[in-house]
C-alpha cells in the first residue's frame, strides 16, 4: 500500500488513541483531509524542485510507536550536551522517556505536548496558539493530523528560562522502519528568553523518517535562540517545518547545523507581525556521501523597521547534494526593512551539486534588500602557504574550510554546544585539531 | 515650485504612448482562428517547400498537446487562439530598390516613429530590413552586404532562396516543442529575418530590423535567425514600437543565434511595444523564446532595453556548449502604471573555461511589477567555468514590486559562481546632494537613474543608444536626461 494511503486509513485507528471531543481534534480531522488532498510533495511543486521525497517514502513505514525501548544513559550521552545543565525532553521511537529527561513546572513550563493537549490547565494556551502559525501544505497537515506528542514550552511574562532545554529524539529500530512525526509548540512571553536545542539521533541502520513540525511564538521583546543539530545516521531522513512568529521588537535566531542524513529538509518560516523585530537565521552544511540538505527559508516582512540576517554557508564533497532556497518578501506597509541574505557555497568534489535559489519579493520602496550568493574552491594560494609553513594538507583544508563557517559559528552563544560543534566539524573534516574557542 | 517626486509620478501616469497611431494599409487578413488548414494555408501562401510545411505541422501538432505556462510572476488573461488571426501581410508589395517607390503613408508611420528610412540611409551605414505587418516590404543595403556574402534578408525569402541554411539551423537552438510559444511560433510564424555571416567575415554595418504590430488583431509571430559562421562578426538592432490598441496583442517572437567557432554576435534589443494605457488596458503581451547557441571560442552578448509590453515574458539566454565560449547578458527593464515584467536569462555551461557575465537593472514605477528571473547552470563537465550575476533593482513609489528568483545550480568543484542582487529607492541623500550643487529634482533624478542603468546602455551600439535614451524617455518621461 502507498504510503499515503497508509497514512490516512491509519487516521481512524489513532482516533481511538485519542480524545476527539476536544478543538485539538477538529483541527487533525480537517489537517488530514488536506494532507489527503495534497499528498506528498512532488517535485513539480516550484518549493521541492531540487528535492525528490520518492526514495524515503517507499519504505513501509510504522506510524504508531510501540512500547518504550530502554535506553540508558550510557547509550546516549555523547549524543546530549551532558557537561551543561539543562532541562532535557528525551523521546525514544516516538514516546517519551521519563528517566532520560528532566522537565519542569517551576516558573516556566517545560513538558509534553501530550499534556498539554489534555489537560486543561493548559487549554488557553492551546487554543490560542496551537496551529495558528503552521502552513495548510501537505507535509505539515500530515504532522498535523497526527499530532500528540513532541515538546512543550511556555515561558511566561519577564521570566529568564535559568538554563538551556535540550529536545533530543532517538530512534531505536524496534521497527524495520519508523515515521516519528513530532509536534512542538514554544511560547515565549513578553519579555522572556529562552535558549533551546533540538537533536534528532538514529541509533540504528533501520530507515526513519521523521516529519517535524515546531511552532514558536515570540512575543513582544522576548529573546529566543533555537540551535537544530542534524548529525544522523545515513538512513535517517529529516523533513523539519519550523514556523516562528515574532511581535514587536523581540528577536529569534536559528542556528541549524546539517552534518549529515538520508534526506534533510528544512522549511524554516519566520513571519514578523510587529515594529523592530529581529530576525536571524543561520546556517552550516558540511556533507559528503549521498546525503542531500535543503534549507528552504522564508522571510515575512509585514511591518516597518525591522530587520532579517540569513547567513549559510555550505561546504559539499563526493556525491552529496545542496539545496538553498531562500525568500524574502516585503510588504509595502513594511518600509524601512533591512533584509539580507547571503549564502555561500564550496564544493569540493565534481560529483557533488549545489542548487541555490535565492530571491527577494519587494513591495516597498524605502528599504534595503541584498543578497548574494556565491558558490567557490578553496583558494589554493592559501593552501600553498600552509603548507610551505609544514602545515599538513588534510590540516590546512580543514583550517581553510573552519575559517570559511567561522562566523556563524561565532554566533552560537552557549560556549559547551559551541565547542561541541568545534568537534563535529573537526570530526567531519577528518582532522585532529583543537579549535577551541 | 520644487518638483518633487509626488510630481514625476503624476507626470508618469499621466504620460500617454506618444507613437500611438495607426496606419490605413490595406492588408489581407486569413479569417481568425488556428488549425491544421490555416497552418498549411500559411505555409502556402508563402509557397513555402514541403518540408517547411511538415515542419510546421509537426510543431502545431506538439502545440495542441502543451499548456499554457503559469509559472511566471505575471497575471493577464490568456489570449483566445482561436481568436486571432494568424496572417496578415500589407497588400501592396513590390519589390523597392529605392524609396521613393515606397507607399507615402508608410514612410509616414516611419517618420513618426523617428525612424525615417531615408534618414537612416544616411546615418552610420544601418541597413534596415522593416517588418510592418509580418511581411518584409523593403530592404536596404542588399547590394553593399551581398559583396561581403552577407545573407540578410527575410526569413520567407530565405526559405525560398537558401533553403539549405534555414533547414539546417532552424529549430536547432529552440526546438519546436521547447515552450508553449515557441511550438505556436514554430507553427505558425509569419515573417521575420534571416541572417548569415559566411566565414571570417565581419559585417560592416550594424543590422537592424524593426517590428510592428499594425493590423487590429492580428498577433505577430516572427522568427529571427542569425548564423555566424567560423571567425565572424555580427552586430544585430532589433526595435519595436506599436500602436496603442484596447485590445490585448499578442506577440510571440522566437529568435535563434547561432555562433559557430571563433565568431561573435551581439543581440540588442530595444522594446517598447504599448505597454496599456495608466489603468492599465489593453497593451502588448511579449512571450518571446530567445537563445544562442555558442561553439568553441564563441561570444554571444545579449543587451536588452525593455521599456514596452503589458506583460512581458521574456529570457534571452545563452548555451555556452564550445569551450572557451562567453555568454552575456546586459538589461534594462522598466515598468510603469500596470506593466509586469518577469524577464531575465539562462547561462547554461556546458563547455570548459566557460564565462558568463550578467548585469540586470530592473526600474519599477506606478503600479507594475518587475521580476528578475535567471539561471545559471554548470554541468559537471564544464570545468573552470565563471559566473558573474547582477541584479539591481530600483523602486519608485511605494505601489510597485521588485521581485528577483535566481536559480543557480552548480554541478562541478571547479565552478566560480557569485550572485548578488539589492534592491533601493533613490536616496533622499543623493537627491538632497544634486539640489545642493543646484540641480533641481527631476534632473536629480534623471541622472540618479541613468547612473543606474549606465552600465548597460554602455552597451548598446552608438546608433542604438540614441534611441534607447528616446524610448527610456517614454516609460520614465522627466527622470531620464
Amino acid at each position: 500500500m502507498e504510503l499515503k494511503e497508509k497514512l490516512v486509513s491509519s487516521f481512524l485507528a489513532f482516533e481511538n488513541t485519542v480524545d476527539i471531543d476536544t478543538s485539538v481534534h477538529d483541527i487533525r480531522s480537517h489537517a488530514i483531509k488536506v494532507f489527503e488532498e495534497k499528498g506528498f510533495p512532488t517535485k513539480k511543486e516550484e518549493a521541492w524542485k531540487y528535492t525528490s521525497l520518492n526514495s524515503i517514502l517507499k519504505h513501509d513505514y510504522s506510524i504508531f510507536p510501540k512500547e518504550e525501548n530502554a535506553l540508558e544513559f550510557t547509550d546516549i550521552k555523547k549524543y546530549i550536551l551532558y557537561d551543561l545543565d539543562t532541562y532535557k525532553i528525551v523521546f525514544i521511537d516516538g514516546k517519551y522517556s521519563s528517566h532520560l529527561s528532566e522537565t519542569t513546572h517551576d516558573k516556566i513550563d517545560v513538558c509534553l505536548m501530550s499534556s498539554a493537549l489534555t489537560h486543561d490547565r493548559y487549554k488557553p494556551i492551546i487554543d490560542n496558539y496551537f496551529n495558528t502559525v503552521a502552513r495548510e501544505d501537505g507535509i505539515t497537515s500530515l504532522n498535523t493530523a497526527f499530532s500528540s506528542e513532541g515538546a512543550y514550552i511556555y515561558i511566561s511574562k519577564n521570566k529568564l528560562a535559568d538554563k538551556p532545554i535540550q529536545i533530543i529524539h532517538f530512534s531505536t529500530g524496534t521497527e524495520s522502519a519508523q515515521l516519528l512525526q513530532p509536534r512542538n509548540l514554544i511560547v515565549v512571553e513578553e519579555n522572556s528568553h529562552v535558549q533551546i536545542i533540538e537533536r534528532h539521533q538514529s541509533l540504528t541502520d533501520n530507515p526513519v523518517l521523521t516529519n517535524s513540525v515546531t511552532e514558536i511564538f515570540v512575543d513582544k521583546r522576548a529573546h529566543i535562540d533555537y540551535y537544530k543539530i542534524q548529525n544522523d545516521h545515513e538512513n535517517a531522513s529529516l523533513i523539519d517545518n519550523t514556523f516562528i512568529q515574532q511581535q514587536a521588537q523581540s528577536i529569534a535566531s536559528v542556528h541549524t547545523f546539517a552534518f549529515g542524513g538520508n534526506v534533510t529538509r528544512n522549511n524554516l518560516n519566520f513571519y514578523q507581525k510587529g515594529e523592530g523585530i529581529d530576525s536571524i537565521l543561520n546556517g552550516i552544511t558540511i556533507i559528503e556521501g549521498k546525503q542531500h540538505v535543503d534549507h528552504n527559508t522564508l522571510v515575512h516582512h509585514t511591518e516597518p523597521n525591522c530587520e532579517s540576517h540569513q547567513d549559510y554557508k555550505g561546504i559539499f564533497d563526493e556525491k552529496s547534494t545542496g539545496v538553498f532556497n531562500g525568500k524574502i518578501i516585503v510588504n509595502k506597509k513594511a518600509q524601512k526593512t533591512n533584509a539580507f541574505q547571503s549564502n555561500n557555497n564550496i564544493l569540493l568534489s565534481d560529483k557533488a551539486t549545489i542548487n541555490s535559489k535565492p530571491q527577494l519579493e519587494i513591495f516597498a520602496d524605502d528599504v534595503k534588500c541584498s543578497h548574494g550568493c556565491t558558490i567557490g574552491q578553496l583558494d589554493e594560494q592559501a593552501l600553498f602557504y600552509m603548507r610551505s609553513r609544514g602545515i599538513g594538507k588534510k590540516e590546512a583544508r580543514a583550517l581553510l574550510m573552519y575559517a570559511f563557517a567561522n562566523n556563524v559559528l561565532e554566533s552560537v552563544k552557549i560556549p559547551q554546544l559551541k565547542q561541541r560543534i568545534n568537534k563535529l566539524i573537526a570530526n567531519k573534516l577528518g582532522v585532529d585539531i583543537g579549535f577551541d574557542v | 515650485m520644487a518638483y518633487t517626486e509626488d510630481d514625476l509620478k503624476k507626470e508618469l501616469e499621466t504620460k500617454e504612448y506618444e507613437y500611438g497611431f495607426y496606419t490605413d494599409i490595406e492588408s489581407d487578413t486569413f479569417p481568425v482562428g488556428l488549425n491544421e488548414d490555416i497552418v498549411r494555408a500559411i505555409s502556402k501562401k508563402k509557397n513555402e517547400p514541403q518540408w517547411m510545411t511538415d515542419w510546421r505541422l509537426e510543431a502545431f501538432r506538439m502545440w495542441e498537446q502543451m499548456e499554457e505556462p503559469e509559472w511566471a510572476n505575471v497575471q493577464y488573461e490568456k489570449p483566445n487562439f482561436q481568436d486571432i488571426s494568424y496572417y496578415s501581410a500589407p497588400n501592396k508589395k513590390p519589390k523597392y530598390e529605392s524609396l521613393d517607390e515606397v507607399d507615402p503613408e508608410l514612410l509616414d508611420t516611419f517618420k513618426k516613429l523617428g525612424i525615417s528610412l531615408d534618414e537612416q540611409k544616411k546615418l552610420a551605414g544601418v541597413a534596415v530590413d522593416i517588418v510592418m505587418d509580418s511581411v518584409s516590404v523593403a530592404t536596404t543595403f542588399k547590394e553593399t552586404l551581398a559583396e561581403k556574402g552577407i545573407i540578410f534578408c527575410s526569413i520567407s525569402e530565405a526559405i525560398q532562396e537558401h533553403s539549405e541554411l534555414v533547414k539546417k539551423y532552424i529549430g536547432s537552438v529552440v526546438p519546436q516543442k521547447d515552450n508553449f510559444y515557441a511550438a505556436l511560433n514554430s507553427a505558425v510564424f509569419s515573417d521575420g529575418s534571416f541572417c548569415y555571416i559566411p566565414k571570417g567575415v565581419r559585417c560592416p554595418m550594424e543590422l537592424s530590423t524593426y517590428f510592428r504590430i499594425n493590423q487590429a488583431g492580428t498577433g505577430q509571430f516572427e522568427r529571427t535567425l542569425v548564423v555566424a559562421d567560423q571567425g565572424s562578426y555580427v552586430s544585430y538592432l532589433e526595435g519595436c514600437t506599436a500602436p496603442s490598441r484596447d485590445e490585448n496583442q499578442l506577440h510571440a517572437a522566437v529568435v535563434e543565434l547561432i555562433a559557430l567557432d571563433d565568431a561573435e554576435i551581439k543581440y540588442s534589443t530595444v522594446q517598447n511595444w504599448y505597454p496599456g494605457n495608466a489603468e492599465g488596458k489593453g497593451g502588448v503581451f511579449n512571450f518571446v523564446t530567445k537563445r544562442g547557441l555558442c561553439e568553441t571560442n564563441a561570444k554571444i552578448s545579449w543587451t536588452q532595453v525593455e521599456t514596452g509590453s503589458a506583460v512581458t515574458w521574456k529570457y534571452p539566454s545563452c548555451v555556452l556548449k564550445g569551450n572557451h565560449s562567453v555568454g552575456e547578458f546586459y538589461s534594462i527593464a522598466v515598468t510603469n502604471n500596470y506593466q509586469q515584467a518577469d524577464t531575465g536569462t539562462k547561462m547554461i555551461h556546458l563547455g570548459k573555461n566557460t564565462k558568463s557575465t550578467i548585469i540586470s537593472k530592473g526600474i519599477s514605477a506606478g503600479k507594475s511589477q518587475n521580476s528578475y528571473r535567471g539561471l545559471v547552470q554548470i554541468n559537471s563537465r564544464a570545468t573552470n567555468a565563471r559566473n558573474f550575476s547582477q541584479c539591481d533593482s530600483l523602486l519608485m513609489g511605494n505601489e510597485c514590486g521588485a521581485h528577483t528568483f535566481p536559480y543557480i545550480e552548480a554541478k562541478n568543484k571547479t565552478a566560480q559562481i557569485e550572485h548578488e542582487a539589492t534592491t533601493s529607492k533613490i536616496g533622499e541623500d543623493q537627491i538632497f546632494y544634486c539640489n545642493q550643487r543646484g540641480i533641481d529634482t527631476e534632473k536629480a533624478i534623471a541622472l540618479i537613474v541613468n547612473g543606474f542603468s549606465k552600465e548597460v546602455l554602455n552597451k548598446l551600439p552608438m546608433e542604438f543608444a540614441v534611441e534607447a535614451q528616446k524610448l527610456l524617455e517614454i516609460s520614465l518621461e522627466g527622470s531620464v536626461g
